[in-house]
C-alpha cells in the first residue's frame, strides 16, 4: 500500500548530511537517502545497521570447501581409485587448490545474488526516484509523512533551514 | 616528491573541480556522440584482426593442429605462451580493483573500470588457446567433471595442475566478471535516466536492475564490493600460482622451481600494467579523458611497473644462480643454453624489455612523458610474451638426451593465431569503451566531492573502515 512521503532536495553533501541529523533528533522517521554515490557518514547518521551479508559469504564459501573436498574425494577414493605415479588415493594436499577455488566461487556468486535478492534488484525493475536527478547530481531525502499536522509543519520548517532546494511530497511503496 | 600548491596535502586526482552533473557528462558523452577519427581507425584495424583469427581458427579446426609448428620435442609453443601470456595482462585489472581498494587507492577510481574490462578480455583471449589445442573443441566439456559421465565411469585427475587449471581460470573469469557488472550498475542508472533514444532506454533499464541510488541499498553494496574483494585478491594470486603449476610440477629442467608461484604472479603484474598503461594512453588520447586519467595515474602505474619490473628480474637471476649452485648437469645446461643457445635472441630480447626498461623509470620526468610511457608499455608486453615463450619452448626443445632435441619454428598460422588474438582484444575493448562507461562515473564523483570538502565529504567503495595499510598509505600520501 503506498503511504505518503516527503521528498527533500539537496545540491550538496553537507545539507543533506546536516537534515539527516536534525530530522532523527526531531524524531522524524527517516525513509531513505537518495544519492549518486555511497555518501561518507550517511550510515551513522541514518543509524543503518551493519549488514549480515557477510555472514552469507562465510557459509557459502565453507559449502563450495566442502563440496569440493567430498567431490574430489569420491571420485578419487570411493568412485573411482586411480594409481597416478603411486600417490595414495587420498591425495589431501593435490585437492587443495580445487577446493579454495570453489570456495571463492560459491562464496562470491552467492554474496552478490544474496545482495540482489535483499535490496530487491532484478532485471527491468522500475525503479522509484523520489526526484530527477538522484543518480546525477542530486541528493534527496526521503522523510515518512508525519501523521500529526503540527509535526508536518516542523519538519517542512527544519527541511527549508537545513537547506533543501525543494521539498515536496509524493508516494512510496514502503 | 611531487610539488603541491600550498595548502593542499591531499593529492588531486582529478583536474581541475568540475560539478558531479559535469563528471556525468565528460564520461558519457564519448558513448552519446559519434567517436572520432583515431577511433576508427583503431577499430578498422581491429576487426581486420579479428576476421584473422576467425580464418585461421576455422583453418586450424578443419586440419587440425599439425598446421602449428609443434613437434615430438616441442608438443607446446605459441598456444601455451599466449595463454599464459593472456591470463598475465588480465591479472593487472584485478589488482587495480581489488587488491588496491582493499589498500584504498584512490587513484584507481579513474581507472579501475577499463583495467577490469581488459581482465574479462584478456580472459577469453588466453581461454581461447586451451580450447583450439584440443584439436576437438567440441569435446571441449570432457574437461569438467560432469554426471553422468557418458564416456566411461572416468573422473577428470584431480591431481593434475591443468585440472586446478580449468577450476582457477573459470572462477576467476565468472568472479571477474560479476565484480565488474555489481560496479556498473549504478552507473547504468544513471545513464538509463539520461537516455534519450527508446532502444537506449530498454537496455540500460534492463540492466541496471531498478537502481534508484537508495543509501540503505548504497550501504550493502559496499560492504559486498568489499567481500568481493577481498576474495578476488587471494583469487588472482592463485589463478597464476595455479598456472605456473603447469610447470612447476614437472620435473623438466627450467620448469621445475619452486620460485615459479611468486614469479609467474609478479611478472602478470608487470604485463597487465603495461598493457593497462598502454589502453589508458590510447583511450585518453581518443576519448579527450585527460582531465580523468592524469599525468598522476600513469606516474603511479609507471612506479608499480618499476616494483613489479624489479620482481621480476630478481626472479630471473635467482633461477640462473640456483641452477649454478644446484649443481644440477640438465639444469646448468638449460640456463647455458637459454643465454647462448639458438633462441639466445628471445633471451636478450627479454632481458632489454624486462631487465632494463622498467629501470627508465626511476626518473620521473619518464614516467610523465605519455609518449615514453607509450613506448615502455609496448616494450613490456613484447618482453613478457618472449619470457614465456623461453620459459616453455627454450625448456622443452633441449631437455635431457641430446636424442630427444628439436626445433620449434612456428608456421604462419601460429603468427596468424597470436596476432588474431590481438584482433579478438581490441575489438572487444574498442567496442566497450565506445558504449559502455569506461570511467566508473560514480566513484569519480565520491572522489571529486572529497577533493573539495577537504576529505570529509565522501568516499569510493571500501571506505568503511580505516585499515592500518589505508593509514599507511595515507601517511605516504601526506608526505609527498
Amino acid at each position: 500500500m503506498p503511504s505518503n512521503v516527503l521528498v527533500a532536495t539537496f545540491p550538496h553533501v553537507e545539507g543533506l548530511l546536516h537534515a539527516v541529523r536534525q530530522a532523527r533528533r526531531e524524531m522524524l522517521r527517516v525513509y531513505d537517502v537518495f544519492a549518486p554515490f555511497p555518501v561518507h557518514g550517511l550510515d551513522e547518521a541514518m543509524g543503518i545497521r551493519h549488514t549480515r551479508l557477510p555472514k552469507i559469504t562465510l557459509i557459502a564459501g565453507l559449502t563450495g570447501l566442502v563440496f569440493a573436498l567430498s567431490l574430489q574425494f569420491y571420485a578419487n577414493v570411493l568412485d573411482w581409485p586411480l594409481n597416478v605415479g603411486g600417490k595414495p588415493d587420498n591425495t589431501t594436499l593435490a585437492f587443495i587448490p580445487i577446493s579454495f577455488e570453489l570456495t571463492v566461487l560459491f562464496g562470491g556468486l552467492t554474496t552478490v545474488a544474496a545482495f540482489l535478492l535483499r535490496a530487491k534488484l532484478y532485471p527491468s525493475k522500475r525503479p522509484w526516484l523520489p526526484a530527477t536527478g538522484v543518480t546525477d547530481d542530486v541528493f534527496a531525502l526521503v522523510l515518512r509523512k508525519p501523521a500529526a499536522e503540527e509535526t508536518h509543519q516542523r519538519a517542512l520548517a527544519l527541511l527549508t533551514e537545513c537547506g533543501a532546494a525543494s521539498v515536496t511530497e509524493s508516494e512510496a511503496e514502503l | 616528491m611531487d610539488r603541491l600548491p600550498d595548502g593542499v596535502t591531499e593529492p588531486r586526482w582529478i583536474a581541475g573541480a568540475p560539478t558531479l552533473a559535469q563528471v556525468t557528462d565528460d564520461i558519457a558523452r564519448p558513448m552519446e556522440g559519434r567517436p572520432g577519427k583515431l577511433w576508427y581507425a583503431l577499430f578498422a584495424v581491429a576487426v581486420l584482426g579479428l576476421l584473422d583469427l576467425l580464418g585461421m581458427a576455422t583453418y586450424l579446426i578443419a586440419n587440425g593442429i599439425g598446421v602449428w609448428g609443434l613437434n615430438n620435442s616441442v608438443g607446446w609453443a605459441f598456444d601455451i605462451t599466449n595463454f599464459v601470456f593472456w591470463i598475465g595482462i588480465g591479472h593487472a585489472g584485478t589488482l587495480i580493483s581489488a587488491i588496491l581498494l582493499l589498500f584504498r587507492q584512490k587513484w584507481r577510481t579513474s581507472i579501475n573500470r577499463s583495467a577490469e574490462a581488459m581482465t574479462i578480455f584478456a580472459v577469453m583471449c588466453a581461454g581461447l588457446f586451451p580450447l583450439l589445442h584440443m584439436g576437438r573443441p567440441w569435446d571441449a566439456f570432457f574437461i569438467f567433471p560432469y554426471v553422468p559421465n557418458q564416456h566411461g565411469p572416468l573422473w577428470v585427475n584431480f591431481r593434475s595442475p591443468l585440472v586446478w587449471d580449468v577450476f582457477a581460470i573459470s572462477t576467476y573469469f565468472t568472479i571477474s566478471l560479476v565484480f565488474w557488472y555489481l560496479g556498473l550498475i549504478p552507473d547504468l542508472a544513471t545513464l538509463r535516466d539520461r537516455a534519450a533514444g527508446r532502444i537506449k532506454k530498454l537496455v540500460f533499464g534492463l540492466f541496471s536492475l531498478g537502481w534508484n541510488g537508495s543509501h540503505r541499498t548504497w550501504a550493502r553494496y559496499e560492504v559486498v564490493s568489499l567481500v568481493l574483494a577481498g576474495l578476488a585478491t587471494p583469487l588472482v594470486l592463485s589463478v597464476h600460482s595455479i598456472v605456473s603449476m603447469d610447470f612447476a610440477t614437472s620435473l623438466l629442467p627450467g620448469w621445475h622451481a619452486t620460485i615459479f608461484p611468486p614469479y609467474f604472479v609478479a611478472g602478470a603484474i608487470y604485463s597487465g600494467f603495461g598493457m593497462v598503461l598502454m589502453l589508458l594512453i590510447i583511450t585518453r588520447q581518443s576519448m579527450n579523458l585527460q582531465r580523468y586519467i592524469t599525468i598522476r595515474h600513469l606516474d603511479s602505474m609507471a612506479k608499480v611497473l618499476l616494483l613489479t619490473g624489479s620482481l621480476v628480474s630478481y626472479a630471473y637471476a635467482t633461477e640462473f644462480f640456483s641452477a649454478w649452485y644446484g649443481g644440477n648437469l640438465y639444469e646448468r645446461y638449460h640456463f647455458i643454453n637459454r643465454a647462448t643457445g639458438p633462441y639466445a635472441f628471445g633471451f636478450y630480447l627479454m632481458v632489454l624489455c624486462n631487465v632494463i626498461a622498467p629501470q627508465l623509470f626511476w626518473w620521473k620526468r619518464i614516467r610523465t612523458s605519455v609518449g615514453a610511457l607509450f613506448v615502455v608499455s609496448i616494450l613490456v608486453n613484447i618482453g613478457m610474451w618472449f619470457e614465456r615463450f623461453i620459459i616453455i619452448v627454450v625448456s622443452l626443445h633441449r631437455a635431457f638426451l641430446p636424442s630427444g632435441w628439436g626445433m620449434f619454428y612456428p608456421t604462419l598460422i601460429d603468427f596468424g593465431i597470436l596476432i588474431g588474438s590481438f584482433g579478438l582484444f581490441f575489438t572487444l575493448f574498442l567496442l566497450f569503451i565506445r558504449y559502455m562507461p569506461m570511467i566508473a562515473i560514480w566513484e569519480v564523483k565520491g572522489v571529486v566531492t572529497d577533493q573539495q570538502h577537504g576529505g570529509h565529504g565522501a568516499h569510493g567503495a571500501g571506505d568503511v573502515h580505516a585499515t592500518p595499510a589505508a593509514l599507511l598509505t595515507q601517511a605516504v600520501n601526506h608526505a609527498e
